[in-house]
């Protein structure tokens, strides 16, 4: 008899969804994250879109300590010296279906992963498992700190720097170019501050997202969210581009804070904290097996996250695939089976929801951003310079617009600015 | 107009605005011992916590006391400047307080 029907690594987004569905079965469930709470050691941008949490938490979901429900969407194209910035207001952001809000994991885990327990799944925090216990390819329990635990089944929810995947299904370690580094800060401010400054209600928040001088030409982009009385300010840069960047990771994010379009924002706010996290951008091509015998991948563990450029989804994707593992997991403890023939209901499952029908839709996005530089070293000036041709006004008598503009594009040359469209809304 | 104002403050000086409890008697990633000089550049790239310095004799410093735990340094150097890379001991490390 083996000590837990199941053991779940990690208690970020994923392993309590799946601790979750295993208890809610009836089965006994061990959930083991290596922070001394839930949440002590992630990091998100970070925007959860709460369908997912809804769907997973029906009744408690509302009171889930989040900060702003996000009402203002910003997009803008950063050169050294300018922002061409698309501003977008929608009431359809507050329709429960589809409303964002900012959240800041070390006051999200936690609630969560006491959902976990409410639902009947032990914890234990502060200790990491080590490695799993395997008969022959199959996979029979962990091994953390002193402790040899066996369990019919393993969820392996550990994110996107698992040192478990190897060992539980083969995974090779990323590549460079399948992951990004995440930095960020948090500056604290007044929350009628935060408001005004996001032109929103106490209550509402905006998200704004950078592509450009963010990250230096770099793969990658920057982003802000408003939290209730903080504000997340960061960027997230592909690893094999930052390797080769004349400027540290750090250093882009210090010029990107002090960037004359975003500093105003930041002005007089206190840094109180800085964090630094990988994020999976290989798509659904660099995605390991989902599972193995006796055991199931879900979240980043499996590299599962969306990153489009403009936005990167990865929590509300980690807490429909560990529900969905949770219940997969359940089934086939029921049957009796927890072999990889007997879990692969889950991939099925997972094919056919959301998390890797985005990831399928998304699939060449990775490609398109790579052999794409011009997005990121390039079109920020471009659109700068028009808007000069527009606004700037001196007394030197003016040029037609449309020839003055056509003047600029023509600078990039109008194939490849056709050329990189084509190729943008092929990949999406 | 054109150069945006100086960045004055340091990543070090962020850093200690930060929650760690550090582990003096394990290092949880240690360098190989002679790293390749190119891949300590590049590490001094990625390190989003700055703790990997190069000089220009290409001497190399590595601080593991002020890590975020990220695993970028594993991905761009494990097995090769990054001789090994484990989690720092039970509760050590940094605790974030937002996240
Ligand atoms: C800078 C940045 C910005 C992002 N922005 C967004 C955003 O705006 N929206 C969005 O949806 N997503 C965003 N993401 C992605 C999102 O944070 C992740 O996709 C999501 O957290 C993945 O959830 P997870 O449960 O798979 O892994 P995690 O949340 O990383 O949880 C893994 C857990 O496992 C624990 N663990 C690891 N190894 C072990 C071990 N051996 N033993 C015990 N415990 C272990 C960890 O401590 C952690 O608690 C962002 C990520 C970053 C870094
Ligand atoms: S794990 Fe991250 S923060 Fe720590 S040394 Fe490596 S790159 Fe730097």
């Amino acid at each position: 008899m083996a000590d837990f029907d199941a053991i779940v690594v990690g208690s970020g987004c994923a392993g309590p969804a799946a601790a979750i569905e295993l208890a809610r079965a009836g089965k006994s469930v061990l959930v083991i994250e290596r922070g001394t709470f839930a949440g002590a050691k992630n990091v998100s941008g970070g925007r959860l879109y709460t369908h997912a949490l809804k769907a997973l938490l029906p009744d408690v979901a509302g009171s889930a300590p989040l900060e702003r429900r996000i009402v203002r969407e910003r997009v803008s194209m950063l050169s050294t010296d300018s922002a061409t910035t698309l501003d977008v207001t929608d009431e359809a952001m507050r329709d429960g279906r589809h409303e964002s809000w900012s959240v800041l994991r070390a006051r999200f885990d936690p609630w969560l992963a006491e959902q976990a327990e409410a639902a009947g799944a032990e914890y234990i925090t502060g200790i990491a498992v080590e490695a799993l216990l395997k008969d022959g390819d199959r996979v029979t329990g962990v091994r953390a700190g002193e402790d040899d635990i066996t369990a019919e089944v393993v969820v392996l929810c550990d994110g996107v720097n698992s040192l478990l995947a190897q060992q539980a299904v083969g995974a090779a370690r990323p590549r460079p170019d399948q992951v990004a580094v995440g930095v960020k800060q948090v500056v604290a401010l007044p929350e009628s501050v935060i408001s005004d400054r996001a032109m929103c209600a106490d209550g509402d928040g905006m998200a704004w997202l950078f592509v450009g001088d963010a990250t230096h030409g770099s793969i990658g982009g920057g982003f802000l969210y408003t939290n209730r009385d903080t504000i997340s300010v960061g960027i997230v840069a592909t690893v094999s581009d930052v390797m080769e960047s004349d400027t540290p990771i750090h250093r882009m994010l210090e010029d990107f804070t002090h960037h004359p379009s975003v500093a105003p924002i930041l002005r007089g706010g206190q840094v109180v904290e800085h964090s630094g996290h990988l994020v999976a951008e290989g798509g659904y091509d660099a995605m390991p097996p989902l599972v193995g015998d006796g055991v199931l991948l879900a979240g980043e563990s499996a590299l599962m996250c969306v990153n489009a450029g403009y936005t990167v989804r990865g929590m509300d994707l980690a807490l429909a695939a560990g529900q969905q593992a949770g219940r997969s997991a359940a089934l086939a403890l029921a049957a009796g089976d927890t072999s990889a023939a007997g879990l692969a209901g889950y991939r099925a499952a997972l094919e056919d929801s959301f998390v890797l029908r985005d990831l399928r839709t998304l699939r060449r996005f990775p490609h398109f951003m790579e052999s794409t530089p011009r997005v990121f070293a390039g079109y920020p000036d471009l659109a700068r310079d028009v808007m000069r041709s527009l606004f700037l006004v001196d007394g030197t008598p003016m040029r037609r617009p449309a020839k003055e503009i056509g003047r600029i594009v023509r600078r990039t040359g109008y194939l490849n600015v056709a050329k990189d469209i084509v190729k943008g809304v092929r990949a999406l | 107009m054109t150069t945006p104002p100086p960045a004055t403050v340091g990543v070090e000086t962020y850093l200690a605005l930060n929650r760690y409890t550090v582990d003096e008697e394990h290092a949880h990633i240690v360098l190989a011992e002679h790293p390749d000089r190119s891949q300590l550049e590049q590490l001094a790239r990625v390190c989003p916590a700055g703790l990997y310095k190069v000089d220009d004799a290409g001497n190399a410093t590595f601080d593991y006391a002020g890590c975020l735990e990220c695993g970028t340094c594993r991905i761009v150097a494990g097995g090769g400047a990054v001789a090994s890379w484990r989690f720092p001991a039970p509760t050590m490390g940094v605790e974030y307080r937002f996240g």
